[in-house]
């Protein structure tokens, strides 16, 4: 069996073997999560480091392919390439630490921890799967548990509206992206048809698709997508629904979850449906700067820290939709990059945002202040994550945010002007003043406690360790995604790689005379 | 003359005819046990059923009135699983029926035969005796509880809307007859070109159509549904909510693309208006209710109109995922139905299942699962079943670009499920306080019924494998 396989499919056991636990040994539910979650993470990163680079452009490793429903061309089919190997290590990171974190929860550990297995479990398969169905099938998994874990163990007085509105919106997304899978998976000749990915890969290289169909599938699919990435305007639902989930819960969405879109336009859509990809780029760049830019207005107005967060994260995510608009080599590697350096770095302020909610009993930061003298490792930690947040060189947003930067400014130098500023000085803005008003003051605090020992330290260091240690060496991801990305961009781009655009001097600079062109008299 | 045709249904008639003759020999107290004689029986013509295969060749007998074919036995496969579980649920709610007891078992194998004849109706003269036979049986079981106002005006409501229904049934054959000289399908699907642009067969086709939406309540005979369901005992409307609901399916299927195939196909878009209607009618009510019995009436009115959905695609596929989503339904349902005759036995109300989480933890997961597989959601059988239905919708739309348009129409009523099904779960799980906080005993075959409903959602939904091909099979006696 695949390695993959076990780095999914032991959450999921560990959900399956919780449910038969009773309720009362606690303690043994809890590390059966630990252990199945600590176990994928190791092997998510033994993948990582046999994974090799020169490889991937050309073929999915560490396959495995069984047959489902062959009559419906269903099939169980798993594999990486550059795209998603850091996806999945990321998130098997951040599942990891999301169980780390749930010590604090008090109150029916068995549904919980079956639910935070079932969401980890879940969105591990859906970046392991290379079947459009079993993609699909593993992110549902995490919607019913998303709307319970908020519903019980969230925080807030909106917690029930926030739950419904997560829930409506991500079942909306998913049923547009399903209906667009459907109708894609339609497009092949009866009798061959499929849900692998590989094989409607090769087929639309030879064949190119029936346009009128393409004209229906591809906006179904940006928009199904981007719902679930909180694409501006449809982003409304990821503030409020972070703001009052758990603190897992918003690890896993925030983090891993809400890359499923991204990761989905990047291996479907793109490379599929060129000619529409190319018209709608436009659009996704125009959409993208409200991310950018109004969603870190408001996120400057917030006086919750989760909501500050949550909003700060929609705007993050502009970036990522920037590159993948830019629908060049370097851009989109840059996306992939920020989806890798996103999801820990989310994952990462939230918990330490629950941490402090734990402590402080309250998220509103005008009751905060002066912390840093009774946290100094938490404070720590959480100020070099909001420098992460702003895009401060050293940690794994930089070279994302940059690549993006350096893609986009070809084809859009005035959306991407906007997007530095917002970047820079917006994120820059909301974010000191988080730190100011948090960390810095007069206020006296007795009652709260920095993390202890090692152990409990340990999700947080690991989080802000990978950060670092991928903002110092990116290319131990860029390497292995820069060989991925370029078929994909060789196709979204109609087969004829663009030539580069020259540089203006050139076109004022006297023409060289070709030699079949007849001189003008 | 081919009476081992019809030994399944016979043995369930003979079956009822001797619990009613026991029932006269049996004391008081020990009457609630010929449940069990009941339940035996089925399981033992279940297991019979699953002797003849589902791929062999059909049969027809008594001059062409009855057809056994893969259709006709998956059906009658899913309503004598269905009517084992309702036997269960009334042996369980027995003290409900403080009179007739044995009658009520009676009347629902009396039922379970006509339905079994609705699976292999090949005549419109057998479809009316089967019909009637389920629906008369129907008026009784719905007022059995005769001491309750609401159940009394449950049956009320059904007798009329049924005889209103019944009506243009027959007028429908009738017109029917008229046009075509016969009621025999095999003859009608032979002469089904010709008579494709006779205005009286369309009009007495539709008048079919009509009474048989009754059966599926879907639109334009939807209305009885939610107050027949609050009003109607726990068991009776399990069995009204899917026994009957398929029964009217495979009529529909077997009048549509066995007696009408032509018909059908120039009737795509009455269909799908009749499939966009019912599942915005059904969904749209459903939001505001409170009552758990009503709110699954308005949610079966938007499942006959998802399956309508297979219907108005006009394809194989499209019907095989009926057959499908109608084998998810049956365990759904009951896994619902087992949950809601033990946790809400007295009101109904969703109040009545606050805090179930708390009083058995069992039950709550249950509930929680089978709202999940209603929505629609991986990995249960639901999902499947719409995925299969979405799947045949969508394969539609590439010859009429309209059918994107019910493919939507489908998705927003998926949404606006999403919410009240999820206010089932929120009740459940972190509702208000329980009234009565003290746990809920489960019997071992309510228990067994459970775990069997959970099994089969589970494993329509992870393996459907198995499923697809029986169902791909059963429609082959179709044609499109």
């Amino acid at each position: 069996m695949s390695p993959l396989t076990y780095i999914f499919g032991l959450p999921l056991l560990a959900a399956g073997l919780m449910v038969l636990i009773p309720r009362n040994f606690r303690f043994l539910i809890r590390l059966l999560a630990l252990l199945a979650t600590f176990a994928s993470m190791v092997i998510a990163v033994g993948v990582f480091c046999k994974f090799d680079n020169g490889l991937a452009g050309r073929e999915f490793q560490f396959q495995e392919q069984l047959d489902w429903v062959p009559s419906l061309g269903l099939g169980y089919h798993v594999g990486v390439d550059g795209i998603n190997l850091g996806l999945i290590v990321m998130g098997a990171m951040v599942a990891f630490a999301a169980t780390c974190v749930s010590r604090r929860i008090a109150r029916r550990e068995k549904e919980y921890y079956i639910l935070l297995m079932l969401m980890a479990g879940g969105i591990l398969g859906a970046f392991a799967s290379l079947d459009l169905f079993c993609f699909y099938f593993f992110h549902e998994l995490a919607l019913v548990p998303t709307f319970i874990m908020i519903g019980v163990w969230g925080r807030g007085e909106q917690k029930n509206y926030a739950a419904y509105q997560i829930t409506l919106y991500l079942s909306i997304g998913a049923l547009l992206v399903l209906i667009g899978l459907l109708a894609l998976y339609l497009q092949l000749p009866p009798g061959g048809r499929t849900f692998d990915i590989a094989t409607i890969t090769q087929y639309f290289k030879a064949h190119t698709m029936n346009g009128n169909a393409a004209r229906w599938i591809f906006p179904m699919l940006l928009f199904g997508f981007g719902i679930l990435v909180s694409l501006w305007p449809f982003h409304t639902w990821a503030p409020a629904g972070y703001g009052s989930a758990p603190t897992a819960t918003a690890m896993l969405h925030a983090g891993v979850i809400k890359k499923f879109g991204l990761y989905g336009l990047i291996r479907i859509a793109l490379p599929l449906m060129p000619d529409e990809a190319q018209k709608w780029i436009y659009i996704l760049a125009i959409l993208c700067l409200g991310n950018i830019l109004y969603c870190g207005l408001v996120a400057m107005r917030q006086r919750n820290l989760n909501l500050l967060i949550g909003n700060s994260s929609v705007a993050h995510m502009g970036f990522a939709f920037l590159g993948i608009a830019s629908l060049s080599t370097i851009g989109i590697t840059g996306t992939v990059m920020i989806m890798v350096a996103h999801g820990l770095l989310a994952a990462l302020t939230f918990a330490l945002s629950g941490y402090l909610a734990d402590e402080t009993k309250t998220l509103d930061m005008d009751q905060m202040g002066g912390l840093l003298r009774r946290l100094p490792f938490i404070g720590t930690v959480m100020i070099m994550a909001m420098l992460a947040g702003c895009g401060l060189p050293g940690f794994a947003s930089f070279p994302g945010e940059a690549m993006v930067l350096f893609g986009s400014w070809s084809q859009f130098a005035m959306v991407s002007g906007l997007a530095i500023w917002g970047a820079l000085v917006i994120a820059g803005v909301y974010m000191l003043r988080a730190i100011r008003d948090i960390w810095h003051g007069e206020k006296q605090w007795l009652e709260i406690s920095d993390a202890p020992n090692l152990w409990r330290k340990l999700p947080y260091g690991l989080l802000l360790a990978s950060l670092l240690l991928l903002g110092c060496f990116p290319r131990l991801l860029t390497d292995g995604i820069e060989v991925s990305v370029v078929p994909v961009v060789r196709m979204a781009s109609g087969m004829r790689l663009v030539p580069p655009p020259r540089p203006k001097v050139h076109e004022h600079a006297p023409r060289l005379r070709q030699p079949s062109e007849t001189p003008t008299p | 003359m081919n009476l081992s045709l019809i030994v399944p249904e016979m043995s369930v008639v003979g079956l009822a005819l001797a619990i009613l003759l026991i029932d006269l020999w049996t004391p008081a107290p020990s009457k609630p046990r010929l449940g069990w004689l009941a339940v035996g029986g089925l399981a033992l013509i279940l297991c019979a059923t699953f002797a003849q295969p589902i791929a062999g060749d059909p049969v027809s007998g008594f001059s062409g009135l009855f057809v056994c074919d893969g259709l006709g036995i998956f059906f009658k496969r899913l309503f004598v699983g269905a009517a084992i579980l309702v036997l269960l649920l009334g042996i369980e709610s027995a003290e409900g029926f403080p009179m007739g007891i044995a009658e009520f078992y009676a009347l629902v194998l009396l039922a379970l035969a006509g339905m079994m004849f609705c699976a292999g109706v090949n005549d419109f003269m057998l479809l009316f005796v089967a019909v009637e036979l389920l629906t008369i049986t129907f008026y009784v079981l719905v007022s059995f509880q005769r001491a309750r106002a609401d159940c009394l005006e449950a049956g009320v409501k059904y007798l009329i809307m049924g005889a209103l229904s019944t009506a243009f049934l027959v007028f429908g054959m009738a017109l029917l007859f008229a046009a075509s000289n016969t009621t025999n399908f095999s003859v009608l699907s032979r002469a089904s070109a010709t008579l494709a642009h006779d205005k009286l067969f369309w009009l007495g086709l539709a008048l079919v159509l009509v009474g048989l939406s009754f059966k599926i309540a879907a639109f334009p005979m939807q209305m009885w549904a939610p107050d027949v369901y609050q009003g109607a005992p726990t068991p009776v409307t399990a069995y009204l909510a899917f026994a009957s609901k398929a029964a009217g399916f495979v009529l529909l299927l077997r009048v549509l693309f066995v007696a009408a195939p032509y018909v059908a196909r120039q009737w795509e878009t009455l269909l799908m208006v009749a499939a966009g209607i019912t599942i915005l009618y059904g969904n749209l009510c459903a939001i505001p209710q409170r009552n758990l019995k009503r709110l699954l009436g308005y949610s079966s009115i938007a499942h006959a109109g998802y399956m309508l959905l297979g219907i108005a695609a006009l394809s194989r596929d499209g019907a095989s995922a009926i057959v499908y989503y109608l084998a998810g339904y049956l365990f759904t349902l009951g896994a619902a139905f087992v949950v809601i005759c033990l946790a809400g036995r007295e009101s109904g109300d969703i109040s009545a299942l606050a805090g179930l989480n708390k009083r058995s933890p069992v039950l709550a997961a249950a509930m929680a699962t089978a709202m999940v597989s209603l929505a629609g959601i991986p990995p249960l059988a639901g999902f499947a079943g719409k995925f299969l239905l979405l799947r045949a919708v969508v394969e539609h739309a590439a010859t009429n670009p309209a059918y994107y348009g019910l493919a939507f129409i489908a998705l927003a009523g998926i949404v606006i499920s999403l919410y009240y099904y999820f206010g089932i779960i929120r009740a459940v799980y972190w509702g208000d306080e329980a009234a009565d906080p003290t746990p809920i005993p489960i019997s071992p075959a309510m228990k067994f019924s459970l775990a069997v409903c959970l099994l089969g959602m589970f494993y329509l939904g992870l393996f459907p494998n198995v499923a697809v091909v029986a169902a791909e099979e059963a429609v082959q006696a179709l044609s499109f």
